[in-house]
């Protein structure tokens, strides 16, 4: 056996994520942080202290065997590694990308109490970004049932389900209005954060567990879930369509021209890809000044994206402070880094406009903290007479979505006051053998939560349909490995076969 | 059961109504079963292309198809003038978006149709003949050679009043003339609906106001995605803001903003003319390049294979 770890035996400092340089990519798409190599990644996995209780584990959404993945590398054995962090995740590339981690795994890291914790998101990432490389994908030994299995978008909650129902011998089809797939991962989220190509590579392993992916397909108006279960054969479905519909500040000037949702700014740049105009035809103009409202996640990406979309100045306007910006730090600092203006504790008030209905500027007012509020952040408060105004072209609201009204008009779905789709919590909704989970029931949130959820409704689903679940792997003493001749990661009713 | 095995959006039909009007039917069981008057779809004509929205001019349950009545505006538009013919097929179509026109109990109707909206209003004028009531279509050309469609509405209409701008057919004016008319010969319409450009909306709307026939209008504005994800087609109506594609495209005509409307419409309008002026001029120099490699294939000097290379005229586009 090794000498055991302890905390001042470990490598010290995190390794760095080696990044493009910050003047280079505010003028490019390709990814801001480039990966691991190897020898990065073997140095990280050395910091893990593979301490008994195992808190990363229970940090993790969807319950990744951490330390498990993390021994794999330090036993250089990738491949392992990779067995095991799809035994739990099917899309590693883009988890240890977009997971806020240290709210989850890396936020209850036992190294992490005392020193940075261990960079689990960028072994995730290296390990399946290997994976995508080397064509490796454990297509499990699949037992077919008789069930069909209807899945209503295509993003991380529906491709997590899809996954899981399709392991379990369900026949399943994923159908996405778009006319791709991949829901916000492609037209949300830009490629200086996510590649396509990472999203593609993960969309095919799913195609090869024989999910089908039907595109320019609106369900709802198409046809309805009610239809879907009633007429064409559905056993079960799962909506899991995002919560969509923007949020916009109502405030005077509002519709002028080049007032726009952080949603159109990135469905136009990324899904349609408007930065390639005029190779590709849709318009985006980008003003010369453009000011972001809002400090989520989204919000950067949409002042980020403004950069490199040729954007002289890019402004970030939030009505709090740096502490309560609902985005994770590392992408505040990323935004920063490239040239990004921050206002903290700034309103706006008022849409300017040039007399034609062009935006010319913004009017907004000081902001101090007062009170906690209801989610526990302290309340801005305006302060008299602090009004400013400040010259900008493009506008962009990145403050929050509504429930997508859709669903709610063509089902007999019951939706809760919000307009959410109301789900119980094993995620089914009021029609019966139809599941739903994501942003259209919790309203906007994260990736993995949202996968969390698909996954959350598969199990659901696969009670409801009466497939027994096996539950946990068999794990031995000695690990992985065989039990009366059947591979031990044989889980949800699947024989992982390992190439 | 495949719902796109079944349509893999073939155009099978095309007629073209003018130089700038045609129309193109196209193959979608599955969508031909469930459209309902008033909505629309969003096709993309490529891959690179642009997603662009269109109202269901017409829809044939047996058939299995959807009928698009497209004007060349833009450079989709033109392009798809170009490119789309029978046996070929789009990208992507995808629908039927919005909220079905509610085919309300009226007795007495008006259906209004100015150029482009002339075919969108057609379905919904035979919703209101299939559900008994008394249908008189007003429709507006420019000319009498820009006209279409006169039989199919004259086959589900009681009263048909037809407008030109010059005269030359039907009566001389504006659809608002022909408004006059129905309101001035019937005193008991109950619902005006007027589908055509914003200015012939704004019109219409105000032609009713001052005997408050309720007046529904079709909006058409700028979006990407019509699932209400971008925002793009907020209008503004009453003292509400609404998304075109899943709040309407149907609003109360007295109370959209007409005037905001045409503002946000104009939003895109410089890139547009860039655009389409770039593909213009691609074209005409793709049409060169193949008529002088014709020429040399005539004279011997080039292989076939080589000629299959012609440049993609989109691929040195300036700025790409």
């Amino acid at each position: 056996m090794a000498k055991k770890k302890t905390i001042r035996t470990i490598p010290q400092e995190r390794t760095p994520m080696p990044e493009q340089d910050p003047q280079v990519r505010a003028k490019n798409f390709e990814e801001v942080a480039c990966g691991y190599s190897l020898e990065d990644a073997l140095r990280e996995s050395e910091r893990c202290l593979m301490c008994p209780d195992q808190p990363c584990v229970s940090g993790c959404p969807v319950g990744i065997n951490i330390p498990g993945f993390i021994q794999k590398i330090n036993e250089k054995n990738l491949r392992g590694a990779y067995d095991i962090l799809t035994d739990t995740n099917l899309l590693p590339s883009i988890c240890g990308r977009v997971c806020p981690q240290e709210n989850q795994c890396e936020g209850v890291c036992t190294v992490g109490e005392s020193l940075e914790a261990v960079a689990i998101g960028r072994m995730e990432r290296f390990v399946g970004d290997t994976a995508i490389k080397q064509g490796w994908v454990n297509i499990p030994y699949i037992e077919p049932n008789r069930f069909r299995v209807g899945i209503v978008g295509s993003g991380p909650a529906g491709m997590a389900c899809a996954a899981d129902m399709a392991k379990a011998g369900c026949d399943v089809t994923v159908y996405e209005a778009f006319h791709q797939p991949g829901g916000v991962l492609k037209y949300g989220i830009p490629d200086f954060r996510l590649p396509n190509e990472v999203i593609d590579a993960e969309i095919n392993n799913l195609k090869k567990f024989g999910v089908k992916f039907e595109c320019n397909t609106l369900v709802g108006r198409l046809f309805t879930i009610e239809q879907m279960i009633d007429e064409m054969g559905f056993h079960a479905v799962f909506i899991g369509v995002g919560a969509g519909y923007p949020t916009m500040l109502n405030i005077p000037g509002d519709s002028s021209n080049g007032v726009l949702s952080a949603n159109e700014l990135l469905t136009r740049c990324n899904l349609m890809r408007a930065r390639d105009f005029p190779n590709f035809d849709t318009p985006l103009p980008i003003g010369k000044r453009v000011a972001v409202v809002g400090a989520g996640n989204t919000a950067m990406d949409a002042t980020r994206v403004s950069l490199r979309l040729g954007a002289e100045k890019v402004y970030c306007v939030y009505r709090r402070s740096r502490t309560e910006a609902p985005a994770r730090a590392e992408e505040v600092h990323h935004a920063e880094q490239e040239g990004v203006e921050f206002h903290w504790l700034t309103a706006p008030v008022a849409v300017l406009d040039d007399g034609k209905g062009n935006v010319r500027g913004m009017r907004c007012v000081r902001m101090e903290l007062g009170e906690p509020d209801d989610s526990g952040r302290r309340r801005p408060v305006p302060v008299a007479g602090s009004e400013f105004d400040f010259e900008t072209d493009l506008i962009v609201y990145a403050i929050g979505t509504n429930a997508n009204p859709i669903m709610g008009q063509t089902s007999k779905l019951k939706l809760n006051k919000w307009g959410y789709i109301g789900a119980d919590e094993n995620l089914a909704t009021s029609v019966a053998g139809v599941f739903a989970g994501g942003d259209i029931v919790t309203g906007a949130a994260t990736v993995i939560q949202a996968m969390g959820a698909g996954r959350k409704a598969a199990r659901s689903m696969k009670a409801y349909l009466g497939i027994r679940d096996a539950g946990l792997p068999y794990i031995g003493a000695e690990g992985a490995g065989t039990l009366f001749g059947i591979d031990t990661r044989e889980r949800n009713f699947a024989r992982v076969r390992v190439a | 059961m495949k719902t796109n095995a079944m349509s893999n959006f073939e155009i099978v039909t095309r007629e073209d109504f003018s130089d700038v009007t045609y129309l193109l039917e196209v193959r979608h069981p599955l969508m031909a079963k469930a459209a309902k008057p008033g909505q629309f779809v969003i096709v993309m004509l490529n891959e690179h292309g642009e997603r662009i929205p269109l109202t269901i001019a017409d829809f044939d349950r047996n058939k299995g198809t959807i009928t698009l009545v497209i004007q060349a505006v833009g450079k989709t538009t033109r392009q798809m003038q170009a490119e789309c013919k029978v046996g070929t097929k789009l990208y992507g179509m995808v629908g039927p978006m919005g909220i079905p026109t509610e085919i309300s109990h009226a007795k007495k109707v008006v259906c209004v149709g100015g150029g482009l909206g002339v075919a969108p209003v057609f379905p919904q004028a035979r919703g209101y003949k299939e559900a008994g009531a008394y249908v008189i279509g007003v429709l507006g050309f420019r000319n009498k050679d820009l006209v279409f469609w006169e039989d199919k509405f004259r086959a589900v209409c009681d009263e048909l009043i037809l407008c030109t701008n010059d005269g030359s057919v039907g009566m001389k004016g504006f659809v608002t003339d022909g408004i006059k008319v129905a309101l001035a010969g019937h005193n008991d319409i109950d619902e005006v609906v007027a589908i055509g450009p914003p200015v012939m909306m704004k019109a219409c709307a105000e032609a009713t106001r001052a005997a408050k026939i309720k007046t529904m209008v079709s909006v058409n504005p700028i979006m990407v995605d019509g699932t209400g994800m971008c925002g793009g087609c907020r209008v503004k109506v009453g003292d509400k803001v609404k998304f075109a594609c899943v709040d309407g495209p149907d609003f109360d005509g007295h109370l959209v903003d007409f005037d905001d409307l045409m503002v946000r419409l104009s939003r895109y309008t410089k890139v547009e003319k860039e655009a389409h002026e770039r593909w213009s001029e691609s074209c005409r120099m793709t049409k060169q390049v193949g008529a002088a490699a014709l020429d040399a294939l005539a004279r011997g000097h080039v292989q076939q294979a080589e000629l299959l290379e012609l440049p993609d005229p989109f691929e040195d586009a300036p700025g790409g």
